[in-house]
């Protein structure tokens, strides 16, 4: 295993992570059976001040991936380097000690915050946890913290209800970098908003990055905001990475016929363009993933193996596992990765 | 189009509301969730209504299938459907023309379906509450064969399930058959791909816009993604704080806006199909109360373009014009907000 | 879900067992000496030797337990003495299986006991059932319906009256009124229907059935009031008043089928609760069931009779929990049990 050295430019490295959910059989007497799979073998590295974006549909595993690459679940297999330090399965007080550079945002500004604690208390609890009082003391520091992330700081005594939705992302904003961390997992953190505060908050997002030098995975299923923060994209398919690239790389040429799927599918607001495009469908559900495909995962909805492929092609979707490969700058994992026929966007 | 309603008493078209309002008393005060919507759609065409939470897209849904009656919201206005004011019918009138004239497609069909009967017994009931003669294996044949038609594959297995065992997409599928099941005049669908992920939401829309072609039902559809209306819709409606602030053609909402909420709107939204722009353009601010909106025009508090001096946008309240053909609710003269658009607002692609 | 059930069976049954045993480690945990009940006026240390012997209660708390469950599967005898079976047989009371104990103050089998009072706390728990079901779920329903108007605050604030109250004033409330001062239904006494016919049988059962759902129909009211109020709010009746559905068809089908099936499980394991005996009804109407039976026996220190009805008690709980877990599969076709 390759060590990554802390004044190197990678902060993370994640090695074939996995995090499989048991599951029990039926019965009188009850085994553990075949594990939910939402995370199987994801490998990338985060470059220091960049931001990931993870993209996928509901039950691909970019939340759980996210989650476990905090270690706020412990993974099944594979390793976490942070700063060249392996983390896996960290906890007690090294667990603590991490969390001083490791923070996350999470989706849901309503289900996250202690609704029987003020603002105040709630943006000072990492102070209080790992036992810093910033210069200042703490509240001057929350209001401070406040003001930066554009709450007005009088409002230190209210309580969660009393924000709009926006407003409240903004609390669980402040509450991520109070402590100056380096790394921020965003989990969904404007898909419950409107688009009008989307915007605020991604830009804010965006300039305490560049304020704080931080380094962003940012996990989201809207393909738009995903193109507009990353850097690079990682997409995620059933609990594994169909394909990374660099942004525009990735939305201009998009190799992975997943890819080139979910890019054409999203509907642009722009009519004429509209009207002309071609789009690729998908045909049939989400395979369950406690019985993933054999083979390639994506390969039971996969547009290419369905119309494009000759039989003994096919057979090698169905039977091999497709290893990532470099192709150009995209990392792919498909056997007949190459560009679409029909233009995505 | 020739103006956004024809003028006073000559719409021919299926619906035709007209100054509809939509009050809710609270402890707080009076709630103006709708307020003073005018509008017309013809059979077969799209109305998109696009808006943000809290702009009354929703109510104004429900108000047209008079789901109101019965609770504490007061409704005014007229909703001509088909020459007929529904505001002034009889309830055992209105509910006849439920589901059989009017049907609504909702956001979330996981909740939207009753989760302890099958998806076959819930559209049966759909179809036999407007057809009372038909016999229950008449019934049930012609619902299996809506489902097919709706794409739900081996629909006579399918129909004997339940709502959780179907998947997301699945359900929205078994929604719209249901929706559909009477040959409805009009669709009302609200939000009807948010809870979905974008490659089922693809395949739900075209769905919708096949069957549309196939019966030439009337299609509102509700939704705060405009990429959503920009491929649905014919006609679009932009609402802002239950107030309707700029209507038109889907053309002249996307390539000629003139309102600065739709702007707002446009330039706030980050594009998939654009190289990265240095940093989006929120709408600053939040939405408006309902209860005390601000004075003048209601979006001015959030507006880059006010001029409380010269046009007196924090004290009077701007018209929507419905005898124009591009109705905007904005006290800046026309030939200036079409200036802004060309210089600021307009991008190479549009 | 057959094998979801024998699995809680067996935990119920084990469940069972624990509580016979932590029955009796309380009571020899007492200082009291539970022989000495059994002995009456004339006791000599002898004879309150040989008691305590024939009742077993010379052995550590363990091994009467072993000995107690094994009687309820192979049957024994009482008392235990093969000295004595063979020198006066005649003194040697049978209990075959399923055993239950032997009373020593009644001179009888716990089971035998238990068969005659069951009958009479259940017919009182299941009336009362009745009663509350009918007119708590009914009176929730339209409460519910016209939330908000003088009909629901009148309905929610009675309950509460008779809620605030305790059972034995409503008990002998009604008693006093009903049946002696006013004459309006005869003095209750509780009569089988084999004695009795079914007329007499309910005849008895009324006012201390009264009595027991008073106690429990305001806790319904509330209860359906709320369920109900909460499924009005659930999407899917949108869909259904979308549909064009009449009024009376949209309450019946799809209102009270999502907002009854928590009723249901309350329901069940009040009913379950119940049957096992009513201490303070039984007490007030002099009904001679269950209840009354237990508090008796923990009074003398009849430990036989006790466990007995312990057991019982708890069998019924425990059923009513399967049966209720069972019927919610039931009910929600998304409940699966695997």
């Amino acid at each position: 295993m390759t060590t990554t050295h802390p004044e190197s430019d990678v902060i993370l490295e994640v090695k074939d992570l996995q995090k499989h959910f048991p599951t029990r059989t039926s019965g009188i007497i009850r085994r553990a059976s075949d594990p939910v799979k939402a995370v199987d073998g994801i490998s990338f590295t985060v470059r220091r001040g960049e931001t990931l974006g993870l993209v996928g549909e509901s039950g691909c595993g970019k939340s759980t991936a996210g989650r476990t690459m905090l270690q706020l679940l412990e993974p099944t297999g594979g390793s976490i380097h942070y700063n060249g330090r392996d983390i896996t399965g960290a906890h007690g007080n090294d667990l603590r000690k991490l969390r001083t550079e490791m923070q996350m945002v999470f989706q849901d500004p309503y289900g996250s915050l202690n609704p029987r604690q003020t603002i105040g208390t709630i943006v000072a609890a990492p102070f209080d946890i790992q036992g810093i009082t910033p210069k200042g003391g703490v509240k001057a520091e929350v209001q401070s913290l406040m003001e930066r992330v554009g709450l007005n700081p009088e409002h230190y005594n209210r309580y969660p209800h009393e924000f709009s939705g926006g407003q409240r992302q903004r609390i669980g904003i402040a509450r991520a970098v109070a402590l100056r961390p380096k790394l921020i997992v965003c989990d969904e953190p404007v898909s419950a908003l409107d688009v009008s505060i989307q915007a605020q908050v991604v830009n804010l997002l965006e300039d305490l990055q560049a304020e704080y030098d931080l380094t962003y995975v940012f996990v989201a299923h809207d393909l738009s905001v995903i193109r507009h923060i990353s850097d690079r994209v990682a997409v995620m398919y059933l609990g594994k990475f169909m394909e990374v690239a660099d942004r525009d790389e990735l939305y201009s040429n998009p190799l992975h016929p997943y890819t080139q799927a979910l890019l054409s599918a999203v509907p642009i607001p722009d009519p004429r363009k509209e009207n002309k495009r071609e789009r690729i469908l998908l045909k049939g559900d989400l395979p369950s993933p406690i019985n993933p495909p054999s083979g390639c995962v994506f390969h039971t909805r996969c547009p290419r193996f369905r119309e494009e492929l000759s039989d003994t092609e096919r057979k090698r979707c169905t039977t091999e596992i497709p290893l990532v490969q470099k192709i150009g700058d995209h990392e792919v994992a498909c056997h007949f990765a190459g560009p679409s026929k029909v233009e995505v966007l | 189009m020739s103006t956004w309603v024809p003028t006073e008493g000559t719409s021919e078209a299926l619906l035709s509301v007209r100054d509809l309002k939509v009050t809710f008393p609270t402890e707080d005060g009076l709630v103006k969730a709708v307020d003073g919507l005018t509008f017309d759609l013809n059979a077969g065409e799209t109305l998109g209504i696009v808006g943000e939470s809290g702009s009354g897209k929703s109510v104004t849904s429900q108000a047209i299938m008079g789901l109101h009656r019965g609770t504490r919201a007061k409704v005014e206005g007229s909703i001509g459907f088909e020459g007929r004011d529904l505001l002034k019918l009889e309830d055992e009138e209105l509910r006849v023309m439920r589901g059989r004239d009017i049907a609504m497609i909702f956001q979330d069909p996981l909740s939207a379906l009753h989760p302890y009967y099958t998806v076959g017994n819930q559209i049966v009931e759909a179809y036999k509450i407007h057809h009372g003669k038909t016999s229950k294996s008449a019934a049930r044949a012609h619902v299996i064969d809506m489902l097919e038609r709706v794409g739900i594959p081996n629909p006579q297995k399918r129909i004997d399930q339940y709502p959780h065992e179907f998947s997301g997409g699945m359900r929205q599928r078994a929604m719209i058959a249901m929706a559909l099941v009477n040959n409805p005049r009009l669709v009302i669908a609200d939000e009807p791909t948010t809870a979905l992920d974008v490659t089922v939401q693809a395949q739900i829309l075209d769905l919708l816009m096949d069957l549309q072609k196939e019966m030439n039902s009337a299609i509102i559809i509700i939704t705060h993604d405009l990429g959503v209306v920009a491929e649905m819709a014919d006609k679009i409606m932009v609402m802002y704080g239950g107030k309707a602030v700029e209507g038109g053609t889907a053309d002249q909402t996307f390539y000629s806006a003139e309102h600065p909420y739709t702007w707002g709107l446009l330039q706030s939204m980050p594009r998939i199909d654009r190289e990265r722009l240095e940093r989006l353009q929120p709408i600053p601010g939040n939405p408006p109360s309902l209860i005390s909106p601000p004075s003048g025009c209601a979006f001015h508090p959030r507006c880059a373009y006010r001029d409380d001096e010269n046009l007196g946008c924090s004290t009077i309240v701007p018209e929507f014009d419905v005898q124009d053909w591009h109705p905007v609710r904005c006290l800046i003269p026309a030939p200036k907000r079409k200036a802004i658009f060309d210089t600021e607002i307009r991008t190479p692609s549009s | 879900m057959f094998a979801y059930i024998v699995r809680r069976v067996a935990a119920g049954m084990v469940m069972i067992l624990a509580m016979s045993l932590v029955t009796m480690v309380l009571f020899f945990a007492s200082p009291v000496d539970p022989a000495r009940y059994t002995c009456g006026k004339n006791c000599t240390p002898e004879l309150l030797e040989q008691n305590r012997k024939a009742l077993g209660y010379d052995q550590p708390v363990l091994s009467y337990w072993v000995d107690f469950t094994k009687g309820i599967f192979v049957g024994s005898e009482f008392p235990k003495d093969p000295a004595l079976k063979k020198s006066a047989p005649e003194t040697i009371a049978d209990c075959p299986a399923p055993c239950l104990g032997y009373s020593p103050q009644s001179s009888r089998p716990v089971r035998d006991i238990i068969v005659e009072k069951l009958p009479v706390s259940a017919s009182l728990a299941i009336a009362a059932f009745i009663m509350w079901m009918i007119a708590g779920v009914g009176l929730g329903i339209v409460a519910a319906l016209r939330k908000g108007t003088l009909v629901d605050r009148a309905i929610v604030g009675s309950a509460l009256v008779f809620y605030a109250f305790p059972t034995f004033f409503i008990g002998l409330g009604l008693y006093v009124f009903l049946a002696l001062k006013w004459g309006i239904v005869p003095v209750p006494a509780y009569t089988s229907i084999a004695d009795g016919g079914v007329g007499l049988w309910l005849q008895g059962l009324l006012l201390p059935a009264l009595t027991l759902a008073l106690v429990y129909i305001a806790g319904y009211i509330r209860l359906t009031r709320a369920f109900v109020l909460e499924a009005k709010g659930e999407d899917y009746l949108r869909t259904a008043q979308a549909k064009g559905l009449k009024s009376g068809r949209i309450l019946f089908k799809h209102t009270l089928r999502g907002a009854l099936t928590p009723i249901a499980t309350v329901a069940g394991l009040d009913l379950g609760g119940l049957l096992g005996g009513t201490i303070i009804t039984e007490q007030v109407f002099n009904y001679d069931g269950l209840g009354r039976t237990a508090v008796m026996a923990a009074t003398t220190y009849d430990l036989p009779v006790t466990v007995g009805i312990v057991l019982v008690a708890a069998t019924f709980v425990i059923t009513a929990n399967i049966v209720v877990d069972v019927l919610y599969a039931v009910i929600d076709p998304r409940v699966k049990y695997s």
